[in-house]
């Protein structure tokens, strides 16, 4: 199927099996692989990615559902050097393989957009959809709330 | 420009918190890892599986697969040129498997093809034809290794004897990324494989033998490494997307699913274990008995040496007159297990410590006195006989960790739904909770046991560049997240006093580093870095704009020796490390539902080489520690994984993590470069039963099997092994 989609501020017109992921779209029609896939079944968040500001798993929604939506990647959240979450993710050390990170960093971006500051408590509820098998969830948990704490009153 | 006369102030030396290279990348996505890979004219890789545990292979037809339009090769067992077997000690498992399949999972044949869809296509074309046969369990099976330990007497009695048995589920490593890699063939006849593993010159090895390339031909470099936690020691599709590369002569692209990674690695081996401690009646260990089996599956991969590590911290980090170990593993038609963090340690310590707290109940003594009156200090033996040479604070750290604080009791006076057992489902509001606090010590080896030279080697070179001098670190060892890219720099900058370092990328064209286990890399790799720095500095006076100065150094441990096989004596372990944990859990004793509140932990890490990475080692193992006490486990039926998702396998999520507090204890390991000691694996193995300790308080059910299940916690269902 012909299929136009909005991502990172691009339009792409893609050509794609109706039955495509939008996380193998993004990987591999076009080439966005810091968005990473864990389970494939919604279960981990390493695939998230913002759906109209939403952090959305892009492994249970199917590329044609995010036509006339606005997706933002990893790479889109880059694209203007490090967010503030992005340089609080590096001070506390809120990663040690990095592989579920792009997700966890999606995931507090579209938390952090509707709560910008989260006490302990809400930074968990909202954080749960994404393992670390690491463990690195003390550090992220810091990450986030020191964002909260330097948000704009 | 060297670092005679005063001392330059160079930022980034070891003690400092200096924050990872790899952590920009990692933060925007950038960061490669091995499923990110891509080639032109790539060609992807999958594997047909047995669907059975045990069956006899009478016939494979790939007719149909390699009909398929865009197939590019479909290979069996007969299309392996080299050695058809593989494995890191005993090749005993087929590349591909000829007249048997051993356990449910177990490669059959591979398929290339343009795209993965076409791959797996063909893939399921392939018929192999099975007659089943009958599955073998536990202890049906073939022993592989039996480990007898006799300590002191075997002729002992004493006046308190208290017993169980206990039981360890599988566990999983449960790496985010999966096993994935990019075999690209090379103009010289050779491949280019770019993968993550632990260990990249024991899988260059295996690749040689397989593929019937040399060892020249053969060159590894480590791709992006999504976690490891022993998982990536063995090989998994590193000899089948090589054999595809060459044989299609195409970059050939592997990367497992969620749930064939569950097939693809092995696992924490399951234990069976039969305790007996005898004391005297004021509370000196006089003797420990125990039986382990552990269940190793099909194939010995690391078995051997985790069944060695089981006996030998049988009885705990205590001082005992006597121990009688009998440790076995066994060849089952259950998934092949080996390494996982903790590494034989974890079985025993979940056991001996409930035994301990067993001990202290029937004793009428306090369990954190019984432990400290019985603690394992520099200058004893432990049961294999070896002298405990470096550092044992054993007292010290119980002492410590008894002293924290402990958490307020929020469950008496709930503040947020969050805060109670089932959280926002909404169970209970604090009725029917009680809570309960548990203490554990455990230990370990740092580094390989029993005669293996795992040696590591690092080349250094400075040269200048714009003037200034920059320093490139090159080894064979493999970064999988815990941060050794950061503490090689770190080092390199101490020795050498030059703020500009770079590490490269690990590959196999520099000496091995052996494996990213054993809590080993920081002391080994990191002290062949600084030999070669070493070198380095004393020549700095050659540096010039022309001519870079280059050594390379290996760095070896002490020598060890194998336990002997009838008494199980031997100054087998290089080094010990050691850490304790309490844990505070709320139990919903009407649901079995729990929440892990706090865990207290106190480890001496000898030194701290960075104290943001040392934590989150120290966090990580915890968490994981923490799953197997309460979630984790590979549910086998008949051989068969039933929970091959993560749906279905749980992992502890942000909010199962409780807080963490921590004491980090420095005593120099004398051995040891900066006197650091291994950190990695010690949070793993004492804090699970910590966390259990905590339950039986709370519950008042003795619980001798982990993961502990909602069920297990219900008094009215409460059937508990007891003495």
């Amino acid at each position: 199927m012909r299929l136009t989609l909005l991502v990172n501020d691009e339009r792409h017109e893609l050509e794609i099996a109706h039955t495509a992921r939008l996380a193998d779209v993004l990987r591999d029609e076009l080439g966005l692989v810091g968005t990473k896939i864990g389970c494939g079944e919604g279960a981990c968040g390493a695939c998230a990615v913002l759906v109209d500001g939403r952090a959305v798993n892009s492994c249970l929604l199917l590329a044609a559902a995010a036509e006339g939506h606005s997706v933002t990647t990893i790479e889109g959240i880059s694209r203007d050097g490090l967010t503030p979450l992005q340089q609080a993710f590096i001070a506390e050390d809120a990663l040690q393989c990095g592989y579920c990170t792009a997700g966890q960093v999606v995931a507090a971006t579209a938390l952090l957009a509707v709560n910008p500051s989260p006490t302990v408590e809400d930074v968990r509820a909202g954080m749960v959809g994404n393992l670390c098998r690491c463990g690195a969830y003390p550090g992220i948990e810091r990450a986030i709330l020191r964002l909260g704490q330097v948000a704009p009153a | 420009m060297a670092s005679s006369g005063t001392r330059t102030l160079v930022r980034g030396r070891i003690g400092e918190l200096v924050l990872r290279p790899d952590g920009v990348p990692k933060v925007t996505g950038a960061f490669q890892f091995a499923s990110d890979l891509s080639r032109e004219g790539m060609a992807w890789g999958v594997t047909v599986r047995s669907p059975h545990a045990h069956a006899r292979i009478a016939a494979i037809d790939v007719s149909e697969a390699a009909a398929l339009h865009g197939v590019l090769a479909v290979l069996t067992h007969a299309d392996v040129p080299g050695r058809k077997t593989y494995g890191m000690e005993h090749h005993d498992q087929p590349v591909l498997a000829w007249d048997e399949v051993r356990y449910e999972g177990e490669p059959v044949v591979i398929v290339a093809a343009v795209d993965l869809e076409t791959a797996r296509l063909a893939a399921a074309r392939v018929r192999v034809h099975y007659e089943e046969l009958p599955v073998v369990t536990w202890d049906d099976g073939i022993v592989l290794r039996h480990v007898p330990i006799r300590h002191g007497d075997q002729e002992v009695s004493a006046e308190v004897v208290v017993s169980g048995t206990y039981e360890v589920g599988m566990q999983d490593q449960a790496f985010l990324g999966p096993e994935s890699g990019l075999a690209i063939p090379a103009e010289d006849g050779g491949i280019d494989l770019h993968v993550a593993t632990q260990w990249l010159h024991v899988d260059q090895e295996q690749v040689a033998a397989s593929t019937g390339l040399t060892l020249e031909q053969t060159r590894l470099h480590l791709a992006g490494v999504g976690g490891a936690f022993g998982g990536r020691e063995d090989v998994s599709m590193q000899i089948h997307a090589s054999l595809l590369a060459l044989r299609s002569g195409r970059p050939v692209k592997m990367v497992y699913t969620r749930e064939e990674s569950f097939y693809g690695h092995v696992h924490r081996h399951p234990a069976r274990m039969r305790y007996e401690h005898g004391a005297t009646r004021d509370g000196r260990l006089v003797y420990v008995k125990a039986d382990v089996l552990l269940d190793g599956g099909a194939y010995a991969s690391s078995s051997p040496a985790v069944v060695s590590n089981a006996a030998t911290f049988a009885v705990g980090p205590y001082r005992v007159e006597s121990a009688t170990i009998d440790a076995t593993v066994t060849l089952t038609n259950n998934p092949p297990c080996g390494a996982m963090r903790g590494f034989g340690a974890v079985q025993v310590a979940f056991a001996h410590e409930a035994q301990m707290d067993r001990l202290a109940a029937a004793l009428g003594i306090d369990p954190v006195d019984l432990r400290i009156a019985n603690a394992l200090t520099t200058g004893d033996r432990m049961i294999t006989g070896q002298l405990v040479e470096g550092p044992a604070p054993v007292a010290e750290l119980l002492e410590r960790l008894r002293a924290m604080p402990l958490p307020p009791d929020t469950a008496m006076l709930p503040s947020d739904q969050r805060d109670l057992p089932g959280g926002l489902a909404n169970v209970t509001h604090g009725e029917g909770v009680r809570r309960g606090v548990g203490y554990a010590i455990g230990f370990k080896n740092i580094g390989f046991s029993e005669g293996f030279d795992d040696y590591a080697t690092a080349r250094v070179r400075v040269s200048l560049v714009d003037g200034a001098p920059r320093v490139e670190v090159h080894t064979a060892a493999c970064e999988v997240g815990q941060g050794l890219v950061t503490v090689l720099a770190q080092i390199a900058r101490t020795e050498l006093e030059i703020a500009d370092v770079v590490v490269l990328q690990a590959d196999t064209l520099v000496g091995s580093a052996g494996s990213t286990s054993a809590s080993r890399q920081t002391w080994m790799t990191g002290g062949a870095v600084r030999l070669a720095c070493e070198a380095v500095r004393a020549r700095l006076h050659e540096l010039s704009p022309e001519r870079h100065v280059e050594e390379t150094a290996e760095h070896h441990h002490r020598p060890t020796v194998p336990l002997d096989p009838v008494t199980g004596q031997g100054d087998s372990v290089v080094a010990l490390a050691f850490a304790a944990h309490r844990a505070v859990a709320d139990v919903d004793c009407e649901l079995g539902l729990v929440r892990v509140v706090e865990i207290a932990t106190s480890q001496d890490v000898g030194r701290i080489i960075n104290p943001i990475q040392c934590e989150g080692q120290i966090q990580g193992g915890i968490a994981q520690g923490l799953g197997l006490a309460v979630m984790e486990e590979i549910q086998l039926g008949a051989g068969r994984i039933r929970n091959a998702s993560f749906t279905d396998y749980l992992i502890p999520t942000v909010l199962d993590m409780p807080t963490v507090r921590l004491d980090i204890l420095e005593t120099p390991h004398p051995l040891a470069p900066y006197g650091l000691n291994g950190v990695g694996e010690p949070p793993t193995i004492a804090s699970t039963p910590a966390v259990v300790a905590a339950l039986r308080d709370a519950s008042g059910i003795a619980l001798a099997r982990v993961p502990v299940r909602p069920e297990d916690l219900t008094t009215s269902s409460s059937s508990v092994s007891s003495s």
